[in-house]
């Protein structure tokens, strides 16, 4: 019994790193109806710049702060670079430079940084009170970022002006216009919270999985797998998705079919999902008047 | 009357294709000017290009001051604001919030708040509606809170695109008796694009006659309703 809720609970604390991914994820799907494969290997660079930052002798929290920051404007300027030129461009144009941004960051990361695989502090001594036989201390405090950033993403969305009219312009570009959003910067906005979470994201799975280029590979699945599981247009769903699939890939390990064939179950949630119900369990489906 | 929009040689395009074409309009500050026609005639592109909606060529001058060429979204901070065709609900947000971006522009909290019990005072049905998402009202419910949206603006300039689209006889004629009061209370001037001719030239002062995107007849409401082809055109007696 121990082992089972230890296997749930630590599947939670994964679990909230695929909910960070998956709500970036969602962040820009419900601007740009794509998603931004490049996303993971976004978070892994700004991991990268977190151990530097660390490295330099800053302490940990701020550099958290600092990576926030960075990644925050290199969303932006990703998106007012790259991704605003193709504003008309047809879907798979749009999803290659994705796939372009995927190589370039992987591979950028390993000629910076190089391949070797890096440790990278947890800000939760090991030694913490609020361990327990369920869950490490990084573990929960994991858990504790994810929820805080989601709050945060939550409270932003709902509560300020800002975050109004970024919902508006994912709905209705064209009357966001009409009562004077300049849609364009919310999108490269949209952009820069999403690189914000990723981070998030890679900073709390990096002291987990290691720090090298291909980190996030296998996590951008997981998230991708959430957000689908829960309805890559409703972020609440996205996030659930991302915890749920955090404990299914654990039990699924541990119990059904072995650590190696662990990823091979983000896949089966993707395909499943796709064949079933492609709005996923908390999305909405898409209806079209004809 | 001085104009507070005018467009001098107006053309529109929608790709390579000219839609519009040397279109001379004046809407009276102050005033009320109909845009009638046919379906397919060029009102609902005139309207878009008065706010950059659409490619255009030729002058336009709103207040004295020369606007085209300047993007949708500084257009609306010079006070004009654009009620779209279909209404441009913003469907999956509360009417609450959608009252709150018609005064995204805006930065004065205080007469913000004071221009929801404007708007409610003129759309009692909208605070009722308040916490309901839009896209739940009804045709009729739509059409008041785009009008309310676009007044939250404070606009000097209303564009209105087929106000009485698709609703019932009733609802329009409440409609209409609303934007009168608007027009008369708020000193906006209006430019309203209708089909319904007979109703557009009880509400206008000035109207125009568009066909195939020229205009083909302008002149004071009672002039234009008095006209023989129009009455056997457009007014059906």
């Amino acid at each position: 019994m121990t082992a089972l809720l230890h296997q749930i609970f630590s599947g939670l604390a994964t679990g909230g790193i695929y909910a960070s991914v998956a709500l970036a994820l969602v962040m820009i799907y419900q601007a740009t109806h794509l998603v931004n494969f490049a996303q993971g290997e976004m978070a892994m660079f700004s991991t990268y710049i977190a151990w530097w930052l660390i490295g330099l002798g800053t302490p940990y929290w701020i550099a958290f702060l600092l990576t926030l920051a960075i990644s925050f404007l290199g969303g932006v300027a990703i998106e007012r670079i790259v991704i605003r030129p193709m504003e008309k461009a047809p879907v798979l144009a749009s999803v290659s430079v994705f796939i372009g941004l995927l190589a370039i960051f992987n591979s950028v990361a390993g000629f910076i940084f190089d391949y070797q695989i890096k440790p990278f502090p947890s800000p939760f001594p090991s030694d913490a009170w609020y361990g327990s036989a369920f869950m490490s201390p990084h573990e929960v405090g994991e858990v504790m970022v994810t929820l805080v950033v989601l709050l945060l993403v939550y409270g932003f969305f709902r509560f300020t002006p800002l975050g109004l009219a970024m919902r508006a312009s994912a709905q209705n570009p064209v009357s966001s216009r009409l009562v004077g959003i300049r849609v364009g910067w919310m999108l490269a906005l949209g952009w820069g919270l999403a690189a914000a979470t990723g981070a998030v994201a890679g900073m709390m799975a990096a002291p987990v999985v290691y720090l090298e280029p291909n980190m996030m590979s296998s996590i951008l699945l997981y998230g991708f797998a959430g957000a689908l599981l829960g309805g890559i247009d409703n972020p609440w769903g996205a996030v659930l998705g991302g915890f749920m699939v955090g404990v299914l890939e654990n039990l699924a390990g541990a119990y059904v079919v072995g650590a190696d064939l662990k990823l091979t179950v983000a896949l089966v949630i993707i395909v499943g999902v796709l064949v079933i119900s492609p709005a996923g369990l908390f999305g909405r489906p898409v209806v079209t008047r004809v | 009357m001085a104009a507070i929009l005018e467009t001098r040689a107006l053309a529109a395009f929608y790709g390579s294709t000219q839609v519009l074409h040397q279109v001379d309009l004046a809407v009276e500050a102050g005033g009320i000017t109909a845009l009638l026609g046919a379906n397919g005639a060029g009102k609902t592109t005139l309207l878009r290009a008065l706010t950059a909606m659409v490619a255009v060529r030729g002058a336009i001058r709103f207040d004295g001051r020369e606007i085209a060429g300047l993007a949708t979204e500084d257009l609306v901070r010079l006070g004009i604001a654009h009620v779209p065709d279909g209404r441009g609900t913003f469907v999956h947000l509360t009417v609450e919030e959608n009252l709150r971006l018609g005064a995204y522009t805006r930065s004065a909290k205080a007469e913000v708040a004071k221009d929801f019990e404007r708007v409610f005072g003129y759309f009692p049905r909208l605070r009722e509606r308040r916490r309901q998402q839009a896209g739940t009202l009804s045709g009729g419910e739509q059409q008041m809170l785009a009008i309310a949206r676009a007044l939250m603006l404070r606009p000097r300039l209303l564009l209105l695109d087929e106000p009485s689209f698709g609703l019932a006889p009733l609802v329009v004629k409440d409609i209409f008796r609303i934007l009168r009061a608007i027009n008369r209370d708020e000193q906006v001037s209006l430019l309203v694009v209708e089909q319904n001719a007979n109703l557009a030239l009880d509400l206008a002062d000035q109207a125009y006659l568009m066909e195939t995107g020229e205009v083909v007849m302008s002149g004071p409401a009672d002039r234009i309703r008095g006209d023989e082809s129009v009455r056997r055109a457009y007014l059906g007696y």
